[in-house]
């Protein structure tokens, strides 16, 4: 009897918490609802923007943004009195900002086309993808129609283009990574053409499971291949076109499996947009771009 | 209680003292209990909140009736990783459940206690150790002795998904388990013997049905640890979404496609991963449900 008094006690106050946390709940949740979703922050700034005019809002391009983010710190230790806001949401995203005037610098990681002409694209970087294979695996170059054979499942096994007798395991990269993109748009396929044997997230994974299987094919980051191949990863960079997979071919603008990284701007840069783009061209961040793999671009 | 007699002479100021600490604690009590309630409705509030956009916009049912899961190009099929969820956590719980309560039998009734506190020690340890070191352990060991036997040359599989998390598991279960048994009283036991029946009739058909709770709750806690685990089934299950069609064929759990592709989903492709995320909340709610169940039965 008097377990069954404590048993009702308990769930009353238990039904009080519930109440309470709901409330609490519902509150909170009110707060995250309004301070941002994720994607409606450059309208939020731009009201900011008009309060101070030292604020620079730059969208745009999540494979630019890690990278342009640290340029930006470190140009707000060097200028106090200016303040770098960065949000992502995608090169589309940052052309809209940067035309109705939400942000001052879009980040947009290919070329512009046609119908930008009234926007200026400034590169500050390149990105390259290679294609790799296992060190011990005697293939030394594939055609452009080999490896879309091979990523397409039409090419099952490296005999069919002079490798040994084993089947290909075909490494690929998961949904919105930006090598998947460029790898995409080089070889003309579309994401869902792509017959996948093992799927990584980041470049490193990419690297190991390629290392790991002798009979594995993968594309990563150029940058990020070249130095773990440096380092002794069993790991072999295919040339593409004939153009050898390497950094200083990436810069040339030889290397084929490229894009361009660019800041762009509505109509030609001035005040602090246009000191920082020159300061995202310059020597001192070299370093920066080179950490993210990328290749500055020299003018 | 030598205090308390003492000053039994100014009792009124001493009970008072009591029942403001009482109220103290009480309310301290109060605090926390209402801090990890809403903690909780927050987060769900939150996944909710967030999923929101994918649910109305892709309605729920394409999530299950979609062919493939490519976000990019509007395919949001995730059938097949709520199927490999399924499947990889019961595969683990059939591996570790036989072991872990074998484990625990020995460590009760059979091993030298010397050896038995030894292998505690070790189980303790064991079950400290993060997950994302089983995950490298399997990556390089695990994967690749899988690879030998595999009809696809490769090792990143459900089999070997069910293996790392059964071996990351296997600790904690034991341990419960041993715990449950160690809670059977020493009466009984004791009763058992005196009746005449041999070691193995009182380990299991006197002190495994007594702990059958115990047990139960240890099983729980391993299934709730295997659908919540990501690092370790993200580096070593091949992370391609399709049926479990084969042990050696790459699966993707939910877990892993939430962190596989957070850092780079924008828009509605972000908010799909959420529904990831409110699939996991389904799938332990109906864990939690068969629990209350089945312990309703056995009781």
């Amino acid at each position: 009897m008097a377990r069954c008094g404590v048993g009702m006690r308990s769930r009353s106050a238990a039904c009080r918490f519930w109440v309470v946390g709901l409330l609490a709940a519902v509150a909170l949740s009110g707060c995250v609802r309004g301070r941002d979703d994720g994607h409606g922050k450059a309208h939020a700034a731009s009201t900011h923007r008009d309060a101070s005019p030292s604020r620079l809002i730059i969208t745009g391009s999540s494979t630019l943004a890690p990278l342009v983010a640290e340029i930006a710190r470190r140009f707000e230790q060097l200028h106090p009195d200016v303040r770098i806001e960065v949000q992502t949401g995608g090169s589309s995203r940052g052309i809209r900002d940067v035309s109705t005037g939400a942000a001052d610098i879009a980040m947009v990681s290919r070329d512009l086309d046609e119908s930008e002409r009234d926007l200026t694209a400034i590169p500050i970087a390149r990105d390259g993808v290679c294609l790799l294979i296992h060190k011990n695996n005697p293939v030394t170059s594939l055609t452009d129609e080999q490896v879309i054979g091979i990523y397409t499942g039409k090419i099952r096994h490296w005999e069919e283009v002079g490798g040994l007798p084993q089947p290909i395991v075909v490494v690929s990269k998961a949904a919105g990574r930006a090598t998947l993109e460029v790898f995409c748009q080089y070889f003309r396929l579309r994401e869902d053409q792509i017959r996948a044997d093992i799927i990584i997230g980041d470049n490193q994974e990419g690297l190991k499971a390629v290392a790991n299987h002798t009979g594995a094919i993968g594309y990563v980051s150029l940058g990020a291949a070249e130095y773990e191949a440096q380092r002794g990863l069993p790991i072999k960079l295919l040339p593409s076109r004939g153009v050898p997979a390497t950094t200083d071919r990436l810069a040339d603008g030889s290397f084929p499996i490229s894009r361009t990284l660019n800041l762009v701007t509505r109509g030609e840069p001035s005040g602090w947009a246009s000191r920082f783009i020159s300061y995202c061209c310059s020597e001192h961040v070299h370093d920066l771009v080179e950490a993210f793999f990328f290749v500055p671009v020299v003018r | 209680m030598i205090w308390w007699k003492r000053s039994s002479s100014s009792l009124l100021s001493v009970r008072g003292c009591r029942r403001f600490v009482d109220r103290l604690l009480g309310g301290a009590g109060l605090l926390s209990a209402l801090l990890g309630a809403s903690l909780v409705i927050w987060m769900l509030g939150f996944v909710l909140v967030e999923s929101w956009p994918a649910l109305q916009q892709i309605g729920p049912l394409r999530f299950l009736t979609d062919t493939a899961w490519y976000p990019t190009l509007g395919r949001f099929g995730m059938w097949p990783m709520v199927v490999a969820t399924v499947v990889v956590t019961i595969g683990s719980v059939v591996v570790t459940t036989p072991v872990a309560l074998g484990s625990a039998v020995y460590l009760r009734f059979y091993a030298p206690p010397v050896l038995a506190g030894l292998y505690r020690r070790v189980l303790w340890v064991l079950a400290g150790v993060p997950s994302v070191v089983y995950g490298w352990w399997g990556i390089t060991a695990l994967v690749p002795m899988i690879g030998r036997f595999s009809p696809f040359g490769f090792g990143h599989s459900l089999l070997a998904g069910v293996l790392v998390l059964s071996i990351m598991t296997l600790p904690l279960a034991a341990l419960t388990v041993d715990t449950a048994l160690g809670a059977v009283p020493r009466d009984y036991l004791a009763a058992a013997a005196a009746l005449g029946l041999g070691r193995r009739a009182v380990a299991w058909q006197v002190a495994v049905p007594l702990a059958w709770r115990g047990v139960l709750a240890g099983v729980l806690l391993q299934t709730a640890r295997a659908i919540g685990e990501t690092m370790a089934v993200l580096m070593v299950c091949g992370n391609v979404v399709q049926l479990p069609v084969s042990l050696f064929a790459p699966v993707r759990l939910l877990t892993a496609n939430i962190a596989l592709e957070m850092g780079y989903a924008t828009q509605l492709h972000r908010s799909a991963l959420f529904v990831s995320g409110l699939w996991l909340l389904v799938l332990a709610a109906v864990l939690v449900w068969a629990a209350q169940r089945l312990e309703r039965e056995c009781t």
